[in-house]
């Protein structure tokens, strides 16, 4: 059963008003840098033509530098297989509707190039929801939200030092292992004393 | 609202309604649903499902595992509460059979994923819950051995999937031994053609051909006990049959996940390779293997 | 000391602040009291601290506290195929496994295009609607446990759930991990006998709402508490991301099930309760109309219940192509949305639960601030929160 949204909607108003925005190839996400980030909110929030009013959605997502391949068509007309070097970067991605207007759905992107040092620009001024949202985000990914009113840890504790959310968090080797039947765990508990027994692994 | 406290009141006879009721017998069964755990009640129902249990064919606990290790339920468990390691002859080859079958229903959470990934319905969910025990670490890590349940047993709990599955296991079988038999006359009229100079040019042989011979030990153990005459039937037929399975199983696990296709096609090829040197034992030490598998297990 | 800076601009306290500002007189110094409440308190429903700053008994300042239950399902996912994340989604909001299921089922099932049978639809609707039964009536036993009335409300509440949950058993298995919908259907088709247990307890539920009315909806002492504490202005409302019954206590009117229309939802006609004033009183007496709403829409899917598959036809392996979807469905609390990101490998690239508890949660201190801290403890009440979900 095809799940029917409300109303999609049209996104060249925005584009026209907008013209560094970008939308992205396959998720029509727009792109927008950190700085712009509140002007564009506020145009979409404020616009009669959008009214989206409903910030439903914030979050992360972090992407290492990796190397991707495309097919594209050269001068001679022949597809040739292109390694493209995709620089580390870190995106929150905001997720929009409108409760009055019953549209929806217009997916923003900040996306921040610096992934060693991470700031964003945060919404909270504009929209509420954003608050604990990005202070989610802040927590986890450690990104750093310009403006948020509160930027606290949500989740982890206060003390806690990583961002456990980027791809290339590694987890503490400082908790206590339980002998379980895994091989895997079971060498780990071994490195810790007094565990380790239990498994039925000869 | 009338008089103030009139609601109060009017709470407080239902709340007398409800005490009254509960010495009736109607109202105590629409008021008091308790059941009164150990003496009365069966809190079984059809789907009820609380950790998995291993299921063997026929009378043989070990023998009749339908369980082939091939690590599907192993990988795909969300609280990762499986561990399989593969049983292997004295000559490190593997059999088609887990040595160690270890979960730890501490971490398990009845999820009943490996149920649905099994490509064997060798592992099914158990409605038994009182699984009270001293030890947290030692009592709670269920083996091979405790987890074997003969099919008899899951008749009992879940008589409509054992049905089905039952079922699902007989179309398997005659799917594949319809393909057996085409592949019988075939391997019959190899084999005569073979002989004896085959033998020592099956060392070297490369994968294609050894992976008919393969067949052999993988076979024996799973296919043989759920086909319950396999047993009846003599070494020599059993090895052409066993041709079959090797074939079959990787297929079946292919189905399953990508991954899985993978690993356990990359682990046949390695069974392959490692099975190179036991073609020219021949049938006799398969018979050894057994006995050894057999005392190894109890 | 006045408490302007904290409220929200527009958002003007409908309540009387009472006792408000610092007592000043000669010779005498006051000071405001910290309180820390929780994590074990009785009233916070679970693991979750209420930082509160009090003058006297008035909140000046609450700062909600929580992360205890937090496992990081989301990374946890994210080693995992999709269909391993599905057991793990029952215990976000472990009174709603039904619908947590239902919503990642959805979002993956719009990522590779999947068609679910129409008996499968139906049997979707009928579980998350007994599920907004199980939640909201766990709501309101819990609400007057906060109120004060220990026990005998609650306990009625947990004997209808019971039956409840019997239901969910015979289906899936187990009573509140259901793990019961995949994508593309369900895991198993309804067990014989099912629909005619369900039809009585749907029939009987009723009786038992009606019960449950005369025994709290009247009583003095309730609509004291509750009524004008812990307004929620509707702007504040869809500013902060409030959903569900939360927000249409506010008199927003705003339901994902008439909106979205996801499923076959868009074949019951059933009206959307909304509140006008937004307090407590308001949030408790719409989940009530709501149930007796999803008793409506329970009677005629079970009336309509085609039969047919209960499976679409899913690939064997959930391997979707690269590229996102966000899902989202009415959750008994709200807006409980998955997003998922795939790079078209078998796991998912990012997997984000959007928790309606949490962004619940954001307008905690302004629905606190000025009420007495016994007040704080009913308004968290009715904001209904799961902890599980609002860690994860």
């Amino acid at each position: 059963m095809p799940v029917s949204d409300e109303t999609p909607v049209d996104l060249a108003p925005v584009l026209e008003s907008f013209p560094s925005l970008e939308v992205e190839k396959g998720t029509g996400a727009l792109i927008t840098q950190p700085a712009l980030v509140l002007e564009v909110v506020q145009f979409l929030r404020d616009d009669p033509r959008y009214r989206l009013d409903y910030l439903s959605n914030v979050t992360g997502i972090d992407y290492l530098a990796t190397v991707r391949k495309e097919k594209r068509v050269n001068e001679e007309g022949k597809t040739e297989i292109v390694k493209i070097d995709e620089p580390p970067r870190m995106d929150v991605v905001y997720h929009f509707y409108s409760m009055s207007e019953k549209r929806g759905l217009v997916t923003l992107k900040q996306r921040i190039t610096d992934r060693d040092r991470p700031v964003a620009t945060s919404l909270m001024p504009l929209f509420r929801s954003a608050e604990f949202q990005e202070r989610e985000v802040y927590d986890l990914f450690g990104i750093d939200f310009q403006g948020h009113l509160d930027l606290r840890r949500l989740l982890m504790w206060e003390e806690f030092e990583d961002f456990p959310m980027r791809r290339d968090y590694v987890e503490p080797d400082d908790y206590e292992y339980e002998p379980t039947p895994h091989g895997e765990v079971l060498e780990k508990a071994k490195t810790h004393a007094g565990l380790g027994e239990g498994g039925s692994e000869e | 609202m009338d008089l103030l406290g009139s609601g109060i009141f009017k709470g407080m006879a239902v709340t007398l309604k409800n005490f009254a009721m509960t010495y009736f017998d109607r109202g105590r069964k629409e008021r008091l649903p308790t059941v009164q755990y150990p003496e009365a009640g069966d809190t079984v129902t059809l789907f009820t499902r609380n950790f998995p249990f291993l299921i063997y064919d026929g009378e043989e606990e070990v023998d009749g595992m339908r369980c082939v290790a091939c690590q599907i339920c192993e990988r795909e468990c969300p609280p990762a509460c499986i561990y399989i390691v593969k049983e292997k002859d004295e000559n490190g080859k593997f059999v088609k059979r887990p040595k160690v079958f270890d979960i730890d229903v501490s971490v398990c959470m009845g999820c009943q994923i490996c149920v649905e990934v099994c490509p064997f319905d060798a592992i099914v969910m158990d409605s038994e819950f009182e699984y009270s025990k001293e030890d947290r670490f030692g009592d709670l890590l269920f083996n091979r051995d405790e987890l074997l349940k003969s099919n008899d047993y899951y008749h009992k709990i879940h008589p409509e999937e054992a049905q089905a599955r039952d079922a699902n296991l007989a179309a398997k079988k005659a799917a594949d031994e319809a393909k057996k038999k085409a592949r019988e006359e075939k391997a019959a009229a190899a084999a005569a053609a073979k002989a004896a100079a085959e033998k020592e040019a099956s060392e070297k042989k490369d994968s294609p051909e050894a992976s008919e011979p393969v067949a052999e030990e993988p076979k024996a153990e799973p296919a043989a006990p759920s086909e319950n005459h396999a047993k009846a039937e003599s070494e020599a037929k059993e090895k052409p049959a066993a041709e079959e399975t090797p074939v079959e199983e990787p297929a079946a696990a292919t189905d399953e996940t990508e991954d899985a296709k993978e690993e356990s096609s990359g682990g046949s090829e390695g069974k392959e390779t490692s099975e190179e040197p036991e073609e020219t034992a021949g049938s006799g030490e398969d018979d050894e293997k057994k006995a050894e598998e057999g005392e190894g297990v109890s | 000391m006045t408490m302007e800076s904290s409220v929200v601009a527009g958002s003007e306290p409908t309540v009387e602040p009472r006792g408000f500002e610092l007592i000043e007189r000669e010779g005498l110094e006051t000071n405001l009291l910290e309180v820390s409440m929780g994590p074990h308190h009785p009233s916070t429903h679970g693991v979750f601290r209420m930082d509160v700053k009090l003058d006297g008994e008035t909140v000046t300042e609450l700062r909600p506290v929580f992360g205890y239950l937090h496992r990081n399902h989301e990374k946890l996912a994210e080693d995992m195929g999709y269909l391993g994340s599905m057991p793990f989604t029952d215990r976000l909001d472990y009174f709603c496994s039904m619908t947590n299921n239902w919503a990642y089922a959805l979002a993956g099932e719009k990522m590779i295009d999947l068609e679910v049978p129409e008996r499968a639809e139906y049997v979707r609707v009928i579980m998350a609607e007994l599920t907004r039964l199980v939640n909201h009536i766990m709501l309101v036993g819990f609400f007057v446990n906060d109120l004060g009335a220990l026990g005998t409300p609650l306990l009625y509440a947990l004997r209808e759930r019971e039956k409840i949950l019997d239901l969910f058993e015979w289906a899936s298995g187990a009573r509140m991990m259901c793990n019961y919908m995949r994508f593309g259907g369900l895991r198993n088709d309804l067990p014989e006998g099912w629909l005619t247990k369900c039809r009585e307890v749907v029939d009987a539920f009723p009786y038992f709402l009606d019960e449950y009315e005369k025994l709290l909806v009247e009583n003095e002492i309730i609509l004291v508490r509750t009524q004008n504490v812990g307004v929620l202005k509707p702007e504040l409302a869809i500013n902060a991301g409030i959903t569900g019954p939360m927000l249409r206590a506010s008199g927003v009117n705003y339901d994902l099930r008439k909106v979205d229309a996801y499923g076959v939802y868009d074949r019951f006609p059933f009206r959307v309760p909304m509140g006008e004033v937004g307090d407590c009183y308001d949030r408790f007496m719409v989940r009530i109309l709501e149930m007796r709403e999803s008793i409506k829409i329970l009677r005629q899917a079970m009336d309509e219940l085609p039969e047919g598959p209960i499976m679409g036809e899913a690939p064997r392996v959930f391997k979707p192509p690269a590229g996102e979807i966000y899902g989202r469905i009415e959750g008994p609390k709200g807006e409980l949305g998955f997003y998922l990101v795939s790079d078209g490998t078998a796991k998912p690239y990012r997997y984000r639960v959007r928790p309606p508890s949490l962004v619940n949660l954001t307008v905690l201190e302004d629905l606190c601030l000025g009420h007495k801290v016994a007040d704080a403890v009913v308004i968290l009440g009715s904001v209904d929160i799961v902890l599980g979900e609002v860690d994860r």
